[in-house]
């Protein structure tokens, strides 16, 4: 909301330093978010200071000149009293007819009719002015004037040309499906918790929030009628929203208007309407649905309650001096209070709302800060679960960076990543580019790598821990993952040279390290297995105990060309929940005595995996196998086509003598004749 | 046949001229091997007359020392020239070196850790929620009902009727006195949603909430927190303004500035006094238990503590902005 301060000024008759005051405000709380020069624009160039506030929700009785001038006065110690509002007497005795049909909704509605205003005149300049200070186009010197006393005042009101309104106005709920023609030529079909303002012919405006087109002044009106009711907050809030019609007026209805005085609003925009285009007023004509009104019910506030919410000491004569500069009525008890807020503050409900007014009028800036007197108790750490900062750490300093992307992404993109998933997507989403959320981290990781990319980073790795999201039994299933992308050279440009690509191995051995922290290296198999995002020839699914956790592979050629890239990224993806959960080691006594190493290559089919040889050669060596690596894998000259031999370094060491060489060479005689057995190898010496 | 002593002399200038360890193991040869000048004399011993024998024997042997001892003194000599020779030999120690580069930690997280270091210290636990949040946890738990203008605060993105985006990690709140009662000191890092995306937001970005529910609590413990963790955020001693705010779950509601180091106030988060309503949604009495509760935007910290000026930087994943923080 924007006032002009002048105005303001004029309110309080006195003098206003702009910053000051601002400064003063804010710390009230009514945040001026800034002051500035008047816009001059379509207006004579003259200067003027405007406050922009920003005013809480809580708050609907400080949008208007009157509200902010009530809290002027009482964060300077004044009371400021009510405002009067000379009465204009009736001239002529035309009335028009009004019924409360829904009064819990629309208790008190003030009207009045005046006749003979002057066609084709413009409001003066000083009142257009002030409107387009507070960011309002002069229209009509009807409109103007509503608009004009409804900043004043905090009152909406609503003129009707009266020759436009057949019968009587009734203030009614829709029927459902009822249509309205808007002031905006927007056409609305109501529903029946929408209260209107109607009259025989049908609605004709949605009450507190915009008048009908129908109904709407002129250049050619000649008889006005003008209505000043109160809303209740419940009858409008959440219609706006429905509508897309956020007005000034639903936003001061939805907070809450001052139910007393709809009468002055009228007798003041009755005098100014007067002023402008001359004109016979009839009679103010009230209707007051006096039990439906809001009720201010007494609250209860206990000074030791209040000191110890705030954690001050206040004295009662403190608390009641600024009760009363609030226009809180309070009443002395035992231990405190019973106090009724006013009429125009919505906002005041319980025992702590007061304890914020007594907080902000003494200021916040004025209570103590305390440190906490409480136990200390001892925190939850747990070495069960690997903390995601050992993986980034670890991940950063194998080269990875780490990045945070959306957690919504393309559909399409999603579906190219994992075709079929059944994606959670957003009903109002910013844009199709965000439009589901994700179901796998890779889609932000290849448009960021992308990004990086075609940015002349050739040599991208990242990596993201996050939330991804499926659907479950019950409705939406959230998982943590981490995922990795690496693309470009295994390692930087090198004075050696040798800079060939990052490949599957490299990238998997990050993955182990990974698992490593968790101790679970031993136990996550890579079984071969496809993945629509993944290379057929180049992917692996990470799987613990038969369930998979992870995927690593080489990106699909199909994806690869969509990113425009001419080599292919690697990518990984770990589910957090199970492969996080950490072994806690239990120390094994090591072995004191040597080891002996013993070699064998072993020529297999190509089909036979790492893995199967591995087992093989653990069950036949037994115990005393302390180790065993893969050291050389040979294809070619000497080798039938279709077979490998593959290099195998046994280290054997036992835990309560030194080994033997006999001893070592009848461990390998069983292990080739088991390999030789079980895989069909032939042993090359 | 030379005198044993014409012998040494010979040997020991021999020794001299060795000016490598091969020349001098050849002299070594030549003299104390199994074919040796040496040798042979001591071989000779036997020939001579018994009563010579002994004498002799005692000086071929003085000389087999003496040149053993030259040799030896020889070789470390010619051994330690040797090893300057190579000490000498330096590689360019200005080359980089070989290996995989550090990778960086995202300025949030860096950030985030700061903030759970900090408050851990202090007595705070780390908590989690979900991101798709049900209505109820999200809105009506935080005292804000259907309808309430705090909702259009905050512009909220939908999976459907009754679940949305969280759009803070306030929720968490409710989601941790449910099962954990009062007292309870936590803290709740993670990603929140809003429907709104310009200059400076970002329809999604990271917020801390913060929650202190026990006996005695007030207002006064509230600002002593703050500041404490404002000034070692940002390791100086912070100057510290609350103005008088409005969140539906905090009564009273404060937002906090920072006094920046050129003089300005720049807000930084909200707190307040945890409203009755919500203690009452979870069975804690707020007649006997009062508490506080405070959210911050982590991106907007990490902004003023390393100087970035748009918010967008921290979604971009540039890798030149994110290299910059390690």
């Amino acid at each position: 909301m924007r006032i002009d301060i002048e105005w303001l000024g004029e309110m309080l008759q006195r003098d206003l330093d702009p910053e000051q005051l601002a400064e003063q405000l804010t710390l009230g709380g009514l945040e001026v978010e800034s002051v500035r020069l008047a816009e001059t624009e379509g207006a004579p160039a003259v200067d003027g200071i405007v406050l922009d506030f920003d005013i809480t929700p809580n708050r609907g009785d400080c949008f208007s000149v009157l509200g902010v001038a009530r809290e002027v006065s009482a964060l300077n110690g004044t009371r400021m009293e009510a405002l009067e509002v000379p009465q204009v007497p009736a001239s002529v005795e035309d009335t028009f007819p009004v019924t409360l049909a829904a009064p819990a909704a629309c208790p008190r509605f003030a009207g009045r009719v005046i006749r003979n205003i002057k066609p084709d005149c413009r409001s003066p300049k000083w009142l257009r002015l002030r409107l387009e200070r507070a960011g309002l186009r002069a229209l009509h010197p009807v409109v103007d004037v509503t608009n004009y006393v409804m900043l004043e005042l905090g009152q909406p009101l609503h003129g009707y040309d009266l020759h436009a309104l057949s019968e009587g106005i009734s203030v009614r709920f829709a029927e459902d499906g009822e249509p309205l023609m808007l002031l905006d030529g927007n056409r609305v079909d109501l529903q029946s918790d929408v209260l209107v303002i109607a009259d025989e012919s049908g609605a004709i405006g949605l009450a507190g929030i915009m008048g009908g087109q129908g109904t709407a002044v002129s250049e050619s009106t000649r008889d006005v009628f003008l209505e000043s009711a109160f809303f209740s907050p419940d009858s409008i809030a959440g219609r706006p929203r429905r509508f897309g019609l956020h007005t000034d007026a639903s936003l001061r209805f939805e907070r809450g208007v001052d139910p007393v005085h709809q009468g002055r609003a009228i007798e003041r925009a009755t005098e100014l309407l007067l002023d402008i285009a001359g004109g016979q007023p009839g009679p103010l004509v009230e209707k007051v649905a006096t039990t439906e009104l809001p009720e201010r019910k007494p609250v209860s506030l206990r000074l030791q309650r209040l000191n110890a919410i705030l954690g001050t000491n206040l004295e009662p004569g403190e608390v009641e001096a600024q009760l009363g500069l609030l226009h809180i009525a309070a009443t002395r008890g035992q231990d405190g209070w019973s106090v009724v807020p006013p009429d125009f503050r919505f906002d005041l409900e319980i025992e702590e709302d007061l304890v914020e007014e007594i907080g902000r009028m003494t200021g916040y800036d004025n209570i103590p800060e305390v440190a906490e007197q409480s136990p200390q108790h001892v925190g939850r750490a747990t070495e069960k679960r690997l903390s995601e900062d050992r993986i980034a750490d670890t991940l950063c300093s194998r080269g990875y960076s780490e990045v945070v992307t959306y957690g919504f992404v393309d559909r399409e993109l999603a579906d190219a990543v994992n075709p079929g998933a059944d994606h959670v997507s957003l009903t109002n989403p910013l844009s199709q580019e965000m439009g589901v959320m994700r179901h796998s981290l890779w889609p932000g990781l290849l448009l960021a790598a992308q990004h990086n990319r075609s940015r002349q980073q050739p040599r991208v790795r990242l990596f993201e821990i996050g939330t991804q999201f499926g659907r479950g039994t019950n409705g939406v299933r959230e998982c943590r993952v981490l995922a990795g992308l690496a693309i470009g050279a295994y390692r930087p440009e090198h004075w050696e040279g040798g800079a060939r690509d990052v490949d599957f191995f490299d990238v998997k051995a990050d993955v182990e390290a990974v698992l490593a922290l968790a101790g679970r290296a031993g136990d996550i198999e890579f079984q071969p297995a496809d993945h629509p995002a993944l290379a057929g020839g180049q992917s692996a699914r990470l799987t613990l105990a038969d369930d998979a956790v992870g995927w690593l592979g080489a990106v699909h050629p199909r994806l690869q060309g969509r990113m425009g890239w001419k080599r292919p990224a690697i990518l990984f993806a770990m589910q957090l929940d199970r492969s996080a959960r950490a072994r806690i080691p239990r120390y094994r006594e090591y072995s004191k005595f040597p080891s002996l190493r013993r070699d064998i290559a072993a020529v297999v089919d190509e089909d036979v995996s790492a893995d199967r040889l591995l087992r093989c050669v653990r069950s036949a060596a037994g115990d005393v196998l302390h180790d065993v690596t893969i050291f050389d894998i040979y294809r070619g000259t000497g080798i039938d086509s279709g077979r490998k031999s593959v290099a195998l370094g046994l280290i054997l060491q036992d835990r309560s003598r030194t080994l033997t060489d006999a001893e070592a060479d009848r461990i390998v005689a069983s292990t080739t004749r088991q390999l030789e057995r079980e895989l069909k190898a032939a042993i090359r010496e | 046949m030379a005198s044993p002593a014409g012998l040494l002399e010979q040997a020991q200038a021999a020794v001299q001229a060795a000016d490598d360890l091969r020349a001098l193991d050849a002299v070594r040869v030549r003299y104390l091997g199994r074919k040796g000048l040496i040798t042979a004399e001591l071989k000779c011993l036997g020939r001579l007359p018994v009563e010579e024998r002994a004498s002799a024997g005692r000086e071929v042997n003085r000389v087999k020392q003496a040149v053993i001892g030259a040799i030896a003194a020889r070789r470390e000599r010619l051994e330690a020239a040797k090893m300057q020779a190579e000490l000498a030999n330096r590689v360019d120690v200005t080359l980089p070196g070989r290996g995989q580069p550090v990778g960086a930690l995202h300025p949030v997280s860096r950030t985030l850790r700061r903030i759970v270091d900090i408050f851990g210290a202090a007595g705070f636990g780390v908590r989690s929620g979900p991101e798709v949040e049900d209505d109820f946890h999200n809105f009506t738990a935080l005292n804000i009902p259907e309808n309430h203008p705090a909702r259009a605060m905050h512009d909220t993105f939908y999976v459907d009727t009754g679940h949305v985006l969280r759009t803070h990690t306030s929720p968490v709140q409710i989601r941790a006195m449910r099962s954990e009662g009062a007292p309870i000191r936590i803290i709740v890092p993670g990603r929140v949603y809003r429907r709104d995306y310009d200059l400076t937001h970002t329809p999604m970005f990271t917020q801390v909430e913060g929650l202190a529910v026990d006996t005695g609590i007030s207002f006064a413990n509230l600002k002593s927190v703050l500041y404490e963790f404002v000034s070692n955020f940002f390791e100086r001693d912070v100057e510290l303004r609350f103005r008088p705010s409005y969140f539906p779950f905090t009564e009273p509601s404060a937002e906090v500035d920072v006094r920046s180091e050129s003089g300005k106030w720049l807000e930084i988060l909200g707190c307040g006094m945890v409203h009755p309503n919500v203690l009452r949604h979870v069975d804690v009495d707020p007649e006997r238990f009062t508490g506080y509760a405070f959210g911050m935007g982590v991106e907007r910290l990490a902004m003023l503590r390393y100087g970035v000026e748009d918010l967008r930087r921290f979604f971009e994943n540039d890798l030149r902005f994110i290299e910059q923080f390690r």
